[in-house]
């Protein structure tokens, strides 16, 4: 705790703070818990709509459905803890956004992974990729929540600081939504879940501060997960709100009991009383201080009816859990701690949360990254198949399926769209519609101008749901970046939000929850800024859905792209660039969210009206990446493609692997491509036809009919599907 | 007609089971919680998948000395159809009601993927419907489904028709490539010597619906129901 944080504690008391005391206030001070250097930049984020339930500032935020349901969701970053030790932090990080998401009141759905590791050949890279996505299936595999999708991309800037981020969504009665409040005086405050013990004392400490040579000793601040008791808290949880006796609800997360009771006694205006002796633990003599900043995983505080102490017994008995009153709501705001008969902590509940300090960090821009486009230190090449090959065969762009294949992506038998699409979707049993579910983030683009890769991380999300054909609802985030206290990280970190603010506005998507996560640094190198967006979508009818796989041979292929632009502008192929000689640099991909929406509504349109058959945006890799995927989505029933590239200036490489924005490539049954381009023309969309389905290779031709590549899909499928063996072996 | 779906604590597809029976199959279907001690009238028992107690210790070892499970050896003496999917699976190994064992996957890793199978044999109430030789498909989802047996009992599966599902690539070969977990002569599903106990590592209540990839696992609980009808 810095001295100025110690005089501000002492004034608060009104007198020295005992060791507890400080221990609370460090605890609720840090920047994991009060956000104290990001508060006045998330103001930013539009958090309202018609359909917003629950707002941030909750445990998870809330969207209604219709039709009475309603969706929870939030996403949350694990990141320190899982460098520490990669299979306990990465499923620890799952079972903390789980309960999240059941203290809401909803059942988990889904889950979803955003992963950022070191550069594949970097000694550990291996190692942590192979413990975190072990954690993650072993915390999701035995609770039984699917892990549907997500996304994973090395690079050498989170060598020694990687990134996992994880997405929970559950459903719940958009009636019966739980808040974590304490209210109604005299109510008793309930402990429920695993007992107490020593582990994870300082880890939101930890979750604050930088890495240094001696990152690694901190492995005792990392809790271990136990996924069975989990599973039983959900259940006893999800029942005893079922009966009503439930007033108020919050995980212990990081900061463990201090957190919890001081923020429901922070929403609810009250205080509370908390009796330390009744708390369950599981190891001797722990001390005040250390029972307040435990960070034992699978306990939640709740607040009940006074009176109906005996149902929430009963249930919690049966599900073979501990459960102790160990306190009551008070009038005085105050956050009063008893042990063994004395009081050892007294502190004002508004200073430990509203009140806590407020930081307006100075921000200096800098450039990191060059401004020139480096593809022009790249020699032509006639034929690009290699290009595309060694891009299908990269760690970044290839199958994933060596991860997902270590989730039950299918459990709960929900999971219309396995992992590998645009997007997951979701069946909601007993309605017609689907959830549509994504994770989406672009570290260089925020490196070359966070203000622009802000507003393309919420429009790739947006426009990965709309390839399904479902309206994207809200959004959560992550917000991982390097160290605030150096102003050329706050400066990013201001200008990736109001990117991300202006794309929500523009696209209708507000912010419903999320989580900041800074000081990703390893002696004193900051990570590129990784602003992850988290987007939920509807599809009103499940039925009317595309995926972005190839169906039929004859299909017609189209480009969609914003009218005022060309189909192909040349330039901007960053990760074509980045596999064939590791340069950066240039400007992120431009992008006019006016014609995004209206690119993005035409492809809702046609796969709602049945006239887009599969439909895929273009991202990393651009058009030539995804044809590839296009052709290889179903492997059993691969179909090729033979196109030809619209007219447009510039080299051939740059426009085929380009990452221009708003652009998706549909395929259109040949009865239909009339309906397709009335509804452009409606739409003032531009349509550039560049080809067909057809055969068993892909192969692309120049604007004047010289053959760009030519490449079999054998081939491909064998470059794409080895991509991570380097990482997880064979 | 009624099945009974049993529940222990970390079961988890559970739910999945009884979604299949009630509202795919259409037969009555209620759950059996794991303290019960008996199976409230039911006419056949699934021991659904899941992570019973964690699976911590070894999958299975501890749920086979839940209460219920006096309920579900007594079915299974009267001849009774019990059907195990994945951890039921290894329960019905642990408890003694069902051959071999089930080790850790060859690759040490969690696998969730589709897999073709075999049908070898039609003698049980659940494969009485469906020819040998005819193929299945149906995804797995498991850490520890690598069957093991020791030679001379695998002889004696042989023997007494007990293997009933093998995996084996889309066209019915049995190759290693198709068995995904490393299992002992690739067998994915084995039933007791009387015929009427089965289990095995896929599952068929995930394989239930067109939108869920396959319908195939419908007719493992459409055949169960034509026997009880018969």
């Amino acid at each position: 705790m810095s001295t100025a944080a110690q005089s501000r504690a002492t004034l608060e008391t009104a007198r020295a703070p005992n060791l507890t005391e400080l221990g609370v206030f460090s605890a609720m001070w840090n920047e994991h818990c009060s956000y104290k250097s990001s508060r006045i930049h998330l103001k930013k984020f539009p958090t309202k709509g018609p359909r917003v339930l629950q707002g941030p500032g909750e445990n998870a935020g809330v969207v209604d459905l219709g039709g009475g349901l309603a969706v929870a969701f939030k996403m949350e970053s694990h990141n320190h803890p899982s460098f520490i030790e990669p299979y306990q932090g990465a499923a620890t990080g799952v079972g903390g956004i789980l309960r999240d998401v059941f203290t809401m009141g909803a059942r988990p759905i889904a889950l979803l992974d955003s992963l950022r590791f070191g550069a594949v050949d970097h000694d550990r890279t291996p190692w942590l990729a192979g413990g975190v996505v072990s954690g993650i299936a072993g915390y999701g595999n035995c609770i039984g929540v699917p892990t549907v999708g997500g996304e994973t991309y090395f690079h050498p800037c989170y060598n020694e600081n990687i990134l996992v981020n994880v997405m929970c969504a559950g459903t719940l009665r958009a009636d019966a939504i739980f808040r974590g409040t304490a209210s109604g005086l005299g109510n008793p405050v309930i402990y429920v879940g695993a007992a107490t013990g020593r582990d994870g004392i300082h880890g939101a400490s930890m979750a604050s501060a930088g890495f240094d040579e001696k990152a690694l000793e901190k492995r005792p601040t990392v809790q271990v997960g136990d996924p069975f008791r989990e599973k039983l808290l959900l259940e006893a949880c999800l029942e005893l709100m079922k009966k009503g006796a439930v007033i108020g609800i919050q995980d212990m997360g990081a900061a463990g009991l201090t957190s919890s009771s001081a923020e429901m006694a922070g929403r609810a205006g009250t205080g509370l009383i908390l009796r330390l002796d009744a708390v369950p633990r599981r190891e001797e003599e722990m001390t005040p201080y250390e029972l307040m900043l435990s960070e034992s995983q699978e306990r939640m505080l709740l607040v009940a009816q006074r009176g109906r102490e005996g149902e929430v017994r009963e249930i919690f008995a049966r599900w073979d859990l501990p459960m102790a009153v160990v306190g009551e709501v008070t009038g005085d705001g105050r956050l009063r701690v008893e042990s063994e008969g004395g009081i050892v902590a007294d502190l004002p509940v508004r200073a430990l949360t509203d009140d806590a300090p407020l930081y307006e960090r100075p921000l200096r821009p800098e450039r990191g990254l060059p401004s020139a486009d480096p593809i022009g230190t790249l020699p032509e090449e006639k034929d690009l198949g290699p290009s595309l090959l060694a891009l299908a065969a990269h760690p970044n762009q290839g199958l994933k399926k060596p991860i997902w294949r270590q989730y039950d992506h299918m459990v709960r038998t929900n999971t219309l769209t396995p992992p590998g699409g645009d997007a997951a979707l979701l069946r909601l049993k007993g309605t017609a519609k689907a959830l549509a579910l994504t994770t989406d983030g672009n570290a260089r683009y925020c490196m070359l101008d966070p203000y622009a890769g802000g507003m393309l991380a919420v429009a790739e999300a947006a426009r990965n749901l709309s390839c399904t054909g479902a309206l994207p609802l809200a959004m959560t985030n992550c917000l991982n970046f390097g160290n605030p206290e150096r102003p050329a990280v706050m400066a990013q970190f201001a200008a990736a939000i109001e990117g991300m603010a202006e794309a929500c506005r523009a696209l209708n998507v507000p912010v419903v929850s999320g989580n900041v996560s800074f000081y990703n640094e390893t002696q004193g190198v900051d990570i590129y800024p990784t602003p992850v967006v988290g987007m939920v979508g509807l599809l009103e009818e499940a039925g009317r859905r595309a995926g972005h796989g190839l169906q039929r041979e004859g299909d017609l292929l189209f480009l969609l792209h914003p009218a005022r632009e060309a189909p192909l502008p040349p330039g901007g192929a960053h990760e074509y660039v980045w596999v064939r000689c590791g340069q950066e640099g240039g400007q992120p991909p431009a992008i006019s969210l006016v014609a995004e929406a209206a690119v993005q509504a035409l492809c809702r349109e046609g796969i709602l009206g049945g006239f887009i058959r599969s439909a895929h945006d273009l991202s990393e890799g651009g058009l030539g990446m995804a044809l590839a995927e296009s052709c290889l989505a179903s492997p059993a029933s691969r179909l090729g493609a033979r196109v030809r590239l619209p007219e447009g200036s510039g080299r051939a490489d740059g426009r085929l692997f380009g990452e221009s924005a708003s652009r998706i490539l549909v395929s259109v049954p040949p009865a239909s491509e009339g309906r397709l381009r009335e509804a452009a023309e409606r739409a003032g969309v531009g349509l550039a036809a560049i080809g067909a389905a057809a055969g068993s290779a892909l192969r692309v031709d120049a604007p004047d009919g010289f053959p760009l590549l030519d490449v079999e899909l054998s081939a491909l499928q064998a470059a794409w599907c080895g991509a991570l063996d380097e990482v997880f072996g064979t | 007609m009624r099945f009974a779906v049993i529940v222990f604590p970390g079961s988890n597809c559970d739910h999945d089971c009884y979604h299949a029976i009630k509202h795919v199959v259409g037969a009555g279907v209620h759950f059996v919680w794991h303290k019960e001690r008996s199976l409230a009238g039911a006419d056949v028992a699934v021991v659904p998948g899941g992570f019973s107690y964690g699976d911590y210790l070894r999958a299975g070892a501890i749920a086979r000395f839940s209460p219920v499970m006096e309920a579900v050896r007594r079915h299974s003496a009267q001849g009774r159809p019990v059907l195990g999917i994945c951890n039921g699976f290894q329960i019905l190994t642990e408890a003694g009601l069902l051959p071999g064992a089930l080790r850790r996957n060859a690759s040490l890793r969690f696998i969730c993927d589709d897999v073709w199978l075999r049908c070898e044999s039609s003698r049980t109430p659940f494969t009485q419907g469906i020819e040998p030789g005819q193929v299945l498909k149906m995804p797995i989802a498991h850490g520890e489904g690598n069957f093991f047996c020791e030679p001379e009992a695998l002889a004696e599966l042989e023997a007494n028709g007990q293997i009933v599902f093998r995996y084996c690539d889309p066209g019915g070969q049995t190759t290693r490539a198709a068995n995904l977990n490393g299992s002992t002569a690739h067998i994915a599903g084995v039933c007791n010597r009387e015929g009427n106990v089965l289990g095995l590592m896929p599952h068929p209540e995930r394989a239930s619906e067109r939108d869920m990839g396959s319908e195939d696992g419908l007719r493992l609980f459409q055949s169960a129901l034509a026997v009880a009808a018969s």
